[in-house]
């Protein structure tokens, strides 16, 4: 499990989960859970088009993210924002199936794009990953209050002078560029449960925003690890693995936080 | 002679003749008032009389249609406390107390906060103004509504701005929350000289904390003393018809005529009883 | 005017067995979904619908490992999951988007290990393929008869249920207010779902279901003044897109000879198509105060 060959495979899967750890702070904050879906899934059609024109498949992904994004904010404009959401979803995922179509790719493609291939991870796939990942950890740092403040209140926001559209866009790209990197590792259906699982027990487990942010990287590390561990021993993806302990982390989020509010309200009734 | 307002001693906010109109609808009228330093005034108006619209626009989020606003003698950027309308916090957030108030200082700078020992003091400081250090540590989520309603002035005053606007801040809330939240605002307005303009539906918890009241109806506004405003030729002349101001047992009533007979017919009956009719 | 015909209805569209089969559960697909959408959009629960409607997924491939129709996969799962997450039950929009998405992602977890499997000890191939985007084409006509079970099983409940599932869906707080068991409702409402999606999944797939459920309904929320006829508007778009798709994706034979274009590529396009030119009349009308039914937002502002 420990040999040069997983090696990659642990570099790549440790730089997606700091950057899902991150990110999903404030996807879970923000309530954002659909658009957190709908970005990863619809940016599989630019993988399968990368195929079909024979480039890299970060290219595709990272234009096809880039539409989504675009979808969302122009959709949402003139309607419901869910509605929006799911409609740019399935318009991209409508080109997804053309494009499987005309390259007749096997089943297999389709599999590792919806869940992850995180074997077969060659070193020069690494250096994108960081990239992009420094990228987006690096933005989510840098805009840490103004996005916490707008996700709290957008007036308060923009009472502070934080413009709440200009939040809501940057929020999105970043989730789109945590998105596009993550696929290849963890799939476009998993990236998901890799941000909201292990952020939805951090914010039960601490108070302060800083440490929530920092607690759900640790949390998602320590999910991407021992799934990894587990495919490795059972031969099952580790997108089952990924999907199941977050739920698990979820749960247990939820449990802790209702043992620590009844505890609360017994102090104050004492 | 005319006197000129200038800085201190001035007035902090002047209301000029405004009028604003949204998709075609009138909604204000020749607003008109002048608010001083320290001076306490409620915005008293039913739901949908325009007054969040008036605050958006004293805060330069709307453009008036004709009239101007100046607050501290400038037209420009306004350095102005602001708490909007219902703003609830999910007790699933982990932002606590101070979090929030942190925020009204830098929430608009880049860069992960790193602790900051002054930022720390004047969090403290506002904290004690607004009798909140008992639940600085706990999530903003898990605050009472009086209690979320201090936090969000402290986060509005922390800045130190000298007027201080509050969008139906009472509301939702219940007896013991309204009387924190008038008692911490009257004392932070005389204590520090700012002046306060919070709206509300209801008049009553406001009538001995009120230095001023500016009454708004159909668009247009009555502004000065409660009891010069509260009487029923002013209102009557606000609303186009006639309206009867009743006082029972200290508390004001504004209703439309013919009512009155009832209501105090009524209120012999049952005296616990004291509806209020917008 | 015959080649005009024939350009359009290329040879052998109306013989085709498969295009029957397809017509007729692709048909029904659209309807039931035309019909439960319009109460998803109003509800606010996109989100919920498309969820539901991805878990199908791992029902349809344990079907390959179990052997069974898919459509009895599909449902199962559905049910499981609908189940589930309105088990979980929460009121604010937010935390139950949060539910939704955990949900979500450990059914897809399952579709994973199924599909797995699939391979492996069954040694399906395609099953991914079949399972996201359907096989239009290739469903048996056997399973027409469960089919029409499960799509009129539906609309039943529907017509049962329309005055307090309408109440409830635009207004709750008055819905509470007359004694209307919302958790019920919402719970009912929840299983219409995931009927409406095991369907769609047969024809487009799991993926792409959400397309038939909340294009057609949006698009008719936005043109419509009343509920009712926001229904049937619905339901004419869902049909349209979908035999049009199935027009178009057999056509689609001829233009690249030997091999077709996929019929749910067509039907996602025309449906968003259809919500994207509204867009310009729906604007229009909710200027002129229009009644539509109150929004609920479960978006990154506040609930």
């Amino acid at each position: 499990m420990f040999s040069s060959f997983m090696a990659n495979t642990w570099i790549v899967a440790s730089i997606v989960a700091a950057a899902a750890g991150f990110i999903g702070f404030f996807v879970v904050v923000r309530g954002s859970a659909f658009a957190a879906h709908a970005l990863p899934l619809g940016t599989f059609p630019g993988a399968a088009a990368a195929s079909l024109l024979g480039i890299n498949a970060l290219y595709g992904l990272i234009l096809f993210a880039g539409l989504g994004v675009a979808g969302i904010i122009q959709l949402g404009r003139r309607g419901r924002h869910e509605v929006a959401t799911a409609l740019t979803l399935v318009a991209l995922l409508g080109l997804g199936t053309l494009f499987l179509g005309l390259t007749r790719e096997y089943s297999q493609e389709v599999y590792s794009l919806f869940f992850g291939q995180v074997l077969g991870i060659s070193d020069s796939e690494i250096a994108p990953v960081a990239a992009i990942s420094a990228i987006a950890i690096g933005a989510t740092a840098l805009l840490f209050r103004p996005l916490l403040i707008s996700s709290l209140s957008p007036e308060l926001g923009e009472a502070r002078g934080v413009s709440n559209r200009r939040m809501e866009f940057c929020f999105l790209v970043i989730l789109a560029l945590a998105t596009a990197v993550a696929l290849p590792v963890v799939g476009a259906l998993l990236v998901f449960s890799l941000m909201v699982g292990p952020a939805s027990a951090a914010r039960s487990l601490t108070d302060r925003p800083l440490s929530a942010m920092l607690m759900s990287v640790g949390i998602a590390l320590v999910t991407v690890w021992t799934a990894i561990i587990l495919s490795y021993v059972s031969d099952w993806p580790v997108g089952f693995f990924v999907g199941g302990l977050g739920a698990i982390a979820y749960a247990f989020g939820r449990a802790w936080f209702r043992a620590r509010t009844v505890k609360l309200v017994r102090i104050a009734n004492a | 002679m005319k006197l000129v307002a200038v800085c201190d001693g001035g007035e902090m906010l002047a209301v000029d003749r405004v009028s604003v109109s949204l998709s075609g609808r009138q909604i204000l009228q020749e607003v008109d008032f002048k608010l001083g330093p320290g001076e306490f005034c409620g915005l008293i108006g039913a739901n949908g009389s325009g007054k969040t619209t008036l605050l958006r626009t004293i805060l330069g989020l709307q453009r008036p249609s004709a009239g101007s606003v100046r607050i501290d003698g400038h037209t420009g950027l306004r350095s102005v406390g602001y708490v909007p309308q219902k703003t609830l916090f999910d007790p699933y957030v982990p932002v606590r107390a101070r979090d929030l108030v942190a925020l009204g200082l830098d929430g608009h700078r880049l860069g992960l906060p790193l602790p900051s020992r002054s930022r720390r003091r004047l969090v403290d400081e506002m904290l004690k103004a607004v009798d909140a250090e008992g639940f600085a540590d706990q999530r903003i989520g898990n605050l009472s509504g009086g209690e979320q309603q201090r936090i969000l002035i402290a986060h509005a005053l922390i800045r130190r701005p000298r007027l201080l606007l509050l969008d139906e801040p009472l509301a939702n809330l219940d007896i013991r929350g309204v009387a924190e939240v008038v008692g911490v605002l009257r004392r932070l307005s005389k204590e520090h000289k700012i002046a306060v303009l919070l709206s509300a539906h209801d008049m009553n918890p406001l009538l001995s904390a009120m230095d001023r009241i500016v009454y708004l109806a159909n668009g247009r506004a009555a502004s000065g003393r409660t009891d010069e405003v509260v009487r029923t030729e002013v209102l009557s002349k606000l609303y186009g018809y006639h309206i009867d101001v009743v006082r029972v047992h200290g508390r004001v009533l504004v209703i439309a005529a013919g009512a009155a007979d009832d209501i105090h017919a009524a209120v012999e009956h049952h005296p616990a009883h004291v509806a209020q009719i917008p | 005017m015959d080649s005009l015909l024939t350009a359009i209805f290329e040879p052998g569209f109306f013989t085709s067995e498969p295009v029957h089969t397809a017509m007729i559960i692709g048909g029904g697909a659209a309807l039931v979904s035309g019909v439960v959408g319009v109460f998803t959009v109003m509800r606010g629960q996109s989100f919920a619908g498309h969820a539901v409607a991805d878990v199908t997924s791992a029902g349809g491939s344990a079907s390959f490992l179990l052997g069974i129709n898919p459509l009895l996969g599909f449902l199962g799962m559905a049910v499981v999951a609908a189940g589930g997450m309105e088990l979980v039950g929460i009121r604010r929009i937010r935390e139950r988007d949060l539910v939704t998405g955990i949900v979500l992602g450990a059914g897809l977890g399952l579709t994973a290990l199924f599909l797995y499997l699939d391979v492996t000890m069954g040694s399906t191939t395609g099953a991914a393929n079949t399972v996201m985007f359907g096989s239009m084409f290739a469903i048996p006509a056997e399973t027409i008869p469960l089919a029409l079970i499960v799509g009129l099983g539906a609309l039943v409940m529907v017509a049962v249920l329309y005055r307090p599932l309408l109440l409830s869906s635009v207004d709750p707080d008055l819905a509470e207010a007359r004694g209307l068991p919302l958790r019920l409702i919402g719970f009912l409402h929840m299983l219409m779902l995931a009927l409406a999606a095991s369907l769609s999944a047969m024809t487009i797939g799991a993926i792409l279901s959400t397309a038939l459920l909340i294009g057609p309904a949006a698009t008719a929320l936005r043109v419509a003044r009343r509920p009712g006829s926001a229904i049937v508007i619905a339901v004419l778009i869902g049909l349209s897109a979908t035999w049009g798709g199935i027009l178009l994706a057999y056509d689609s034979y001829y233009w690249t000879p030997g091999h077709g274009w996929p019929v749910s590529f067509f039907v996602v396009t025309l449906v968003f198509l259809s919500y994207v030119t509204t867009s310009r009349l729906g604007g229009d009308r909710q200027r002129r105060g229009a009644t539509l039914p109150r929004v609920r937002h479960s978006t990154t502002g506040k609930a």
